[in-house]
This record gives structure tokens, C-alpha cells and sequence, in this order.
């Protein structure tokens, strides 16, 4: 087996991991620096972001009103120490990517634009078109080439962490390309490897968001934090799942139900605006418009479509075809392409589809997790900006902000940390190598890797979709675990070395596996309503007394996760009512008055 | 999928180092729906028929720049070509045309990851800045000379166009030069005189025939034949400046 040292190994190589690669990098060029990802970097799901990234920008914004928008967003479930230095720290990170190159979407008069986003008071996002993920992805890649000691394992493929003496010590990786194994030994380990949300049938993610990182984390004993939390994005491609970006409402785009009404109105959201206003009807939290959806549907008032199934409609066309071009070209194309509509002509057919997990590994406010020596940020990662629901464009900033603090704090790690045995992190990755091979080699299986990842997306949109009851999830509980039986069984039919893709697809789901447990254990323990969490079975409400927590799973070998609830971080904002369109007003000047 | 559906014949090209002594053609007959992709083809072939079967892909909406492939003979991404376009007829899939192949659809990126690398892909800044001094001005006209070379997914779809590349794998290719161009345009950067070498070099854009062929394929509009054809006259007036100047042509 091959032996790499290093000091700091990252897997993933989106946009977290590479801020992070470049954070240590700057902080200690002598630090060998091992970034491993399953696909070259610029493949990264961070490519399919599209709206932006939250930072304060505008004279009349302040960190104080990104603060309350974003706990407030997050049904009071942030850690708030943590969302004050996220804030702070936004508008610097977003500077030093425009220093690197990021081509931000400007002003007339030069300076980097900013847009409207979903439960933002004030416009904060800032945005390259509609392709800012990509445009941050390549950036931070391309500017990654610059530093010498950051040392790529592209199309490497991580299987598993090395622990000893207490302390997370390196990875065991797979080199896709040749099937042979290596172990990177390193002082401190952060994963960086992205949501799970395709555990979910109908997502709007890349097939590589397969949780790999956060079961890593979970089965070496750390706690995976408030996975019940699932965002459903509210405008999506019907059956494929692909996102129409939540800029097309930041651009002033409507939702319509089959009357040509613009339903959110009846939800709390309005009344309606004459022109478009910040924190009302398509300008509101993501939560609040898929369950909007739902209840559309409920009451017949979807456009029932052929072959898309229920649907509403997402209306670009007042927005004129120059400026959807400018501002919009992407979903313009996605529109055209996918769909053979012309989006400054016919209304596009939208439903919600899953986004994003607001849950993720536990870790601290400089990202560390329980285990020592171990690190986690990006989406893969609970730091606590997003508690019980994300706010569009808080994500991206998010890879920014705490990629940087994670690549410090493992850098500072890595210089103070005792150096390993190598003897001993050797033989425990050559017994984890003999694990991963005899699941290729092994003969007689049965159950094919296509028909168990369909059944478990099934389960999973069935008892933790939007809206969730005590039957369907116990029902989801019992599934996975019938299916965690039968991948005991699983076939692959691919036996060879090079590029076994049959192979490693069995080994991502058998992370999703652990990962959708997690979350739908998580789910039903939650007997209350809060964020995207939400219930029609008694526990419609939130409650505060009870479950103003933290759920944290951890991994129970062969069972069941075990869920303990933890304490929330409060420093300046008290839970009240999450309000918006004219009630939410109301609440913020109520809230303003009571300070005063 | 809807239960009338229709069958179409792929024909993929497969090959294992490990059993087979050069590619061979293999059929499929794939069910499929109006809005299925040939990426989606693909899929299903895998997911069904053959676990063995190999190729790249992620996003499924022409962003990540994976899942580029020969569909009947011409480079294309997989995600956003559909099915119902080569319908009844027979269609073929096949790895990209001038790479090495490593396995069925995969071939082997390495050469131009280096290339990319090569280029000094970042800004090297004119005129350095501080965070605290907020960010660089770049008026519309400055943003628009280089907005459309940053738009590149790295799907190598125009290497695969390439003919001047299928000759010598050496040249550093359309997506390279393009995203080389991108930086030297930005008006933040101040290091086009040292990418010049490159430019000028043996592997540089004198490879290029000016076939075009490059920006056909490319789905992203970057064009980067036009990129190539703006260094070439860059490259030449150099070389001819530096003969008239003592310090050389670069600025």
C-alpha cells in the first residue's frame, strides 16, 4: 500500500475543501497539504449553485439585520455565537474571492452587485449571473494551483478514517483509476465532501451527494446533528429535480397555481405588494413555499400535468427576454434544453424537489468535531448557521467562512500534534482495505445496487418529505432498516480493478443508508413542527419547552441510531413567532420597540 | 417512465484493460421516455443490464462538465442530449475522440488537468490590494472583455474536436488557451507578458489550423478558437516587437 504523509488531509475538493486547501496553505506554506476528491474539483456539486452568496453589502444592511433574518430563518435552531461571526466574516470572504478573480455580476459604476434573496431583509446576495457556485468553484480551484503544498488526489475515493490513541490520524483512499489503495497519514483530517440529499428520490443534486463524509464521521462515534432537517427547494424541474434558482424570484419571478394566482398570499406571506418586497410572498423562506405547495396540491389547485404530475408555475415572462439573459442565462438555457420552453414566453413548470441537509457532523465554532485531530465544514458539516431551515445564498458563504476557519485551526493542529505510529495506522488501513475489497470480491449476492438505492429514495420522499407523520416514518424506519439487511446480500457485478465505479457505487450506498437512518430516526423523535420539519400527526406546533434542541444521532453498530437532544446556543435573539410578509414586519418592530 | 414506452438501441463502445485486447461495440436495447437524456440511457444500461458498465457524470445539467462523450461521432454532453432526437435509429455512444480510453466511456484527463495548471490560471495582481480596501472597480466594458472566456466547464468536448490535437497531444488545446485568455483579459491581472512563453512556445497556439471545429462543440458559446486566433496575432505582434525593442515586447 501506498503512503503518503502529510499534515493536513482534506476530502472533498468543492468549494469548502478548496477554501480550506488555500487557508492552510496561506497560514503555513510548510504544512503538506493532501486534498483528495472522488472527482476532479471543478466537478464538485458546489458547480450547480446558482443564486449566491449572503453577505452585507449595502449601506442600509448590517450584520445585525443578516443575524436576526438568518436565526429567524432557521426557526431559532442556529447556534447564535456562531451565525454573529458568520455575518461578520461574510463580506470579507466574498471580498477576498473578488480579489481572486471571481467574475461577481457588477454595478454600472463597478462595484459588485447585489440581489434579493428568500428571507433577506435587505438585498445581500452577491452574484456571478446565475452561475455562482460554478464561478466560485472554478475560482477557488483555479487559485488553488497557485500554492505548491497543496498536493491533489483527484478521482481519489475515501473509505475510511484512521483513529488511534483517540485521535483521528489519517484516511484510507482508493484511486479510482487502478483500484489500489493508499493511506494519507495526517495530524488533522477535514471532510469536506457535501449534503446527502440524494438519498431522496427527487433531488436537485449531482449523483456524487451521496453523504460519504458524514457516515465516515458517524461511525467513528461522532454525532450527526439535526438531519430531520431537509430543505426542499420550492422551484424545481419536475420528475429530473433540477433547480430553477431562487434568484428567478429575486429577479421579481411569480408563483401561480392553476388559476394564475399567486397562492402564497393565503399562507402568511402577503397580502400582496405592488412590486416585489423583501420577506414577502415568492421572497420567503424555502420551508414556508414547499409547504405552501403542498397544501396547493391538497386542496386540487396544482396544474395537473401528463407526464410531470402536479405542478405550479414559476413566471419569468414580465422579466422580458434581455434581462432574463443577462441575469438568468443559465436557467434560460436549463429552460430551453430540458423542457422546450422559452421562459420570456411560457410560464415553467416547477415543483419542490430536495436541496439541501441543514444537518450534518457535528462540530464547534472552529469546525472541530468531537474526535480530535478531526475537522468538518460545507454542507456536510452542522457548524449551526442554518438550524431548522437554510436561507437561500447563506451556503456558498458558508464554504468560504468556515473552509478558512477550518484550514487554520487544522493547520494549528498539525504543528502542535504528537507525531503518529506509522506501524500501527498501517496495519488498522490495510484491515480496512482487505474490509472494502471483500465486498467486491465476494459471489452469490442477489440484490442489485439500483434496486435498493430506488427503494431507500422511496421510503425517504414517502415518510420525510415535506410534511411527516408518526406512521409513514416508522414505516421509513422499518424499511431502512430491512434494506440495511439486504445490502448484506448485494451483487456487483464488476469484479476488475480499474475504474470500478459498480464497486464504489455500493460502498456511497451504504453511506447513504447510515446517513438516511440518521435522518429519519432523527425525524421521528421530533414531536414538534419547526423549519422544515414539519408534522400533520398532533404535533403541528413548535414546541420550545420541549424541543428547543439539537437532535444528535449516533451511530449504533447493526441497529438503530441513538438520539440525544442537545442545548442551543442563544447570545442576542429569543425565540418569538417566525413571521413574514406584513405580520413579519409587525414582529420586527415589535422586536425593535422591546430593545429600545 | 410511462408503461407504452418506446426501445431504442445503444450501441456503446466498452472496453476493460483487464480482459479486453482493444474496444469493441456492444448493444443494448434501453427503454425510454421523451425526456430521457443518453446519460440517462446510460444509467439505465448500468443500473439493469450491466453493473460493469463505466462513464463519468454528475450534475445532469450541463454544468459540471463530466459527462462529455462521441454520440454518433460527434463530442457531446451526454445530460443534455436526448434520446428522442436519434430515435428509431440506432444510436452510439463512444469515449472522447483523442484521449487515451481507460475504461468503456472514461478516458484519461490527466494530460489536460496539467495543461490547465500550466497556464497560471489565477490572477496575478497588477496592482495588489488589500482586503480592507474593498474590492477591484471593473467597469462593464473591463468586465465584458473577459466575462465570456470564464464561462468554460472543462468538459474537454473541444479536444475532442480538436484535430491539431489528435496529431500531437502536446498542444495545449482550445479550453486551456481560452481560460489563459480569460486572465490575461481581466483587467485585475497583470501577468500576460508571462504567459506569453506559453503561448509562443512549441506547444502553443501556432498548432492551431483554425479548423474552428473547437467552438462548434462547445456547449457553453466560449469560443475559444476565437481566443486562440486573438493570441495567435498577440503572439505574432511579440515576436515582432521583440526584434524592434531592446527590452523585449512584453509589457
Amino acid at each position: 500500500m501506498e503512503i503518503f504523509k502529510a499534515d493536513v488531509v482534506i476530502v472533498g475538493g468543492g468549494g469548502a475543501g478548496l477554501r480550506a486547501a488555500i487557508a492552510v496553505a496561506e497560514s503555513d506554506p510548510a504544512l503538506k497539504i493532501a486534498l483528495v476528491s472522488k472527482v476532479y474539483p471543478m466537478r464538485s456539486h458546489t458547480v450547480a449553485a446558482e443564486g449566491g452568496a449572503a453577505g452585507v453589502k449595502k449601506p442600509s444592511d448590517s450584520f445585525d439585520y443578516h443575524f436576526h433574518d438568518t436565526v429567524g430563518g432557521g426557526d431559532w435552531l442556529c447556534e447564535q455565537d456562531v451565525v454573529e461571526y458568520f455575518v461578520e466574516q461574510a463580506p470579507v470572504e466574498l471580498t477576498q474571492l473578488e480579489h481572486w478573480g471571481c467574475p461577481w455580476s457588477r454595478t454600472e459604476d463597478g462595484h459588485v452587485n447585489v440581489r434579493a434573496f428568500g428571507g433577506m431583509k435587505i438585498e445581500r446576495t452577491w452574484f456571478a449571473a446565475d452561475k455562482s457556485g460554478f464561478h466560485i468553484l472554478h475560482t477557488l480551484f483555479q487559485t488553488s494551483i497557485k500554492y505548491p503544498s497543496i498536493k491533489r488526489f483527484d478521482e481519489h475515493f475515501c473509505v475510511d478514517l484512521l483513529e488511534e490513541d483517540g485521535r483521528c490520524q489519517g484516511v484510507v483512499v482508493i484511486e479510482m483509476g487502478t483500484g489500489e489503495f493508499s493511506m494519507i497519514e495526517a495530524a488533522s483530517v477535514i471532510i469536506a465532501t457535501g449534503g446527502a440529499g440524494r438519498v431522496f428520490r427527487e433531488s436537485t443534486l449531482g449523483g456524487i451527494v451521496t453523504g460519504d463524509g458524514m457516515a465516515l464521521a458517524y461511525r467513528h462515534g461522532v454525532a450527526l446533528r439535526d438531519m430531520e432537517f431537509v430543505q426542499y427547494h420550492p422551484t424545481c424541474m419536475p420528475v429530473t429535480g433540477l433547480l430553477f434558482t431562487e434568484a428567478c424570484r429575486g429577479e421579481g419571478g411569480f408563483l401561480v397555481n392553476k388559476d394564475g394566482y399567486r397562492y402564497l398570499q393565503d399562507y402568511g406571506l402577503g397580502p400582496l405588494p405592488d412590486k416585489p418586497k423583501n420577506k414577502y410572498m415568492e421572497l420567503g423562506p424555502r420551508d414556508r413555499l414547499s409547504q405552501a405547495f403542498f397544501f396547493e396540491q391538497q386542496k386540487g389547485r396544482t396544474i395537473e400535468h401528463p407526464t410531470l404530475g402536479s405542478v405550479v408555475h414559476l413566471d419569468l415572462r414580465h422579466l422580458g427576454e434581455a434581462h432574463l439573459r443577462e441575469r438568468l442565462p443559465l436557467i434560460y438555457e436549463m429552460a430551453e434544453t430540458f423542457m422546450g420552453l422559452d421562459p420570456a414566453k411560457d410560464p415553467i413548470p416547477v415543483r419542490p424537489g430536495v436541496h439541501y441537509t441543514m444537518g450534518g457532523i457535528k462540530v464547534d465554532g472552529n469546525c472541530a468535531a468531537s474526535l480530535p485531530g478531526l475537522y468538518a465544514i460545507g454542507e456536510c458539516s452542522s457548524v449551526g448557521i442554518h438550524g431548522a431551515n437554510r436561507l437561500g445564498s447563506n451556503s456558498l458563504t458558508e464554504l468560504l467562512v468556515f473552509g478558512k476557519v477550518a484550514g487554520v485551526a487544522a493547520a494549528k493542529n498539525a504543528r502542535s500534534a504528537a507525531p503518529g505510529n506509522s506501524a500501527s495506522l498501517l496495519k488498522q488501513a490495510q484491515a480496512i482495505e482487505q474490509r472494502v475489497m471483500a465486498l467486491k470480491t465476494r459471489t452469490g449476492g442477489t440484490e442489485r445496487i439500483a434496486g435498493i438505492r430506488k427503494e431507500m429514495a422511496q421510503t425517504m420522499e414517502d415518510g420525510c418529505g415535506i410534511y411527516r407523520m408518526q406512521d409513514t416514518m416508522q414505516a421509513t424506519c422499518d424499511k431502512l432498516a430491512e434494506l440495511r439487511e439486504r445490502f448484506k446480500n448485494i451483487s456487483i457485478d464488476d469484479k476488475s480493478s480499474v475504474w470500478n465505479t459498480d464497486w464504489l457505487t455500493a460502498i456511497e450506498l451504504d453511506y447513504q443508508l447510515d446517513v438516511a437512518q440518521s435522518m429519519a430516526h432523527s425525524a421521528i423523535n421530533r414531536k414538534e413542527s419547526r423549519g422544515a420539519h414539519q408534522r400533520l400527526d398532533g404535533y403541528e406546533l413548535r414546541d420550545d419547552v420541549a424541543f428547543l434542541k439539537h437532535s444528535e444521532a449516533y451511530y449504533v453498530a447493526g441497529g438503530a441510531p441513538r438520539i440525544v437532544l442537545g442545548d442551543v446556543k442563544i447570545t442576542k435573539s429569543q425565540p418569538a413567532a417566525r413571521a413574514y410578509g406584513a405580520a413579519g414586519e409587525k414582529a420586527d418592530q415589535e422586536r425593535k420597540e422591546s430593545n429600545v | 417512465m410511462s408503461e407504452n414506452h418506446k426501445i431504442i438501441e445503444i450501441e456503446v463502445l466498452r472496453y476493460n484493460p483487464e480482459s479486453d485486447d482493444e474496444p469493441h461495440l456492444e448493444v443494448y436495447k434501453v427503454p425510454f421516455s421523451d425526456d430521457m437524456s443518453v446519460l440517462q440511457g446510460a444509467q439505465y444500461i448500468k443500473d439493469n443490464f450491466d453493473g460493469s458498465l463505466t462513464f463519468r457524470w454528475s450534475c445532469r445539467m450541463a454544468i459540471c462538465g463530466s459527462c462529455g462523450m462521441m454520440i454518433n461521432g460527434i463530442p457531446k454532453l451526454s445530460c443534455e442530449t436526448f434520446l428522442r432526437d436519434y430515435y428509431p435509429s440506432r444510436i452510439r455512444i463512444e469515449a472522447m475522440a483523442n484521449f487515451p480510453i481507460e475504461k468503456d466511456l472514461v478516458v484519461d484527463l490527466s494530460g489536460f488537468i496539467e495543461k490547465l495548471e500550466s497556464i497560471q490560471p489565477y490572477i496575478i495582481a497588477k496592482e495588489p490590494r488589500t482586503l480592507e480596501q474593498g474590492e477591484y472597480l471593473q467597469t462593464p466594458e473591463e468586465f465584458n472583455r473577459y466575462i465570456q472566456f470564464t464561462s468554460c466547464i472543462n468538459c474537454t468536448l473541444c479536444y475532442a474536436a480538436c484535430p491539431q490535437f489528435g496529431l500531437n497531444p502536446d498542444f495545449i488545446g482550445p479550453a486551456a488557451i481560452a481560460l489563459l485568455h480569460r486572465y490575461n483579459m481581466d483587467s485585475r491581472d497583470g501577468a500576460a507578458a508571462q504567459r506569453m512563453e506559453l503561448v509562443a512556445s512549441e506547444e502553443g497556439v501556432f498548432n492551431c489550423s483554425a479548423v474552428g471545429y473547437c467552438s462548434e462543440v462547445c456547449p457553453k458559446h466560449v469560443d475559444p478558437a476565437n481566443a486562440v486566433n486573438i493570441n495567435k496575432t498577440n503572439a505574432a505582434k511579440d515576436y515582432f516587437l521583440r526584434f524592434l525593442s531592446p527590452k523585449g515586447g512584453s509589457k
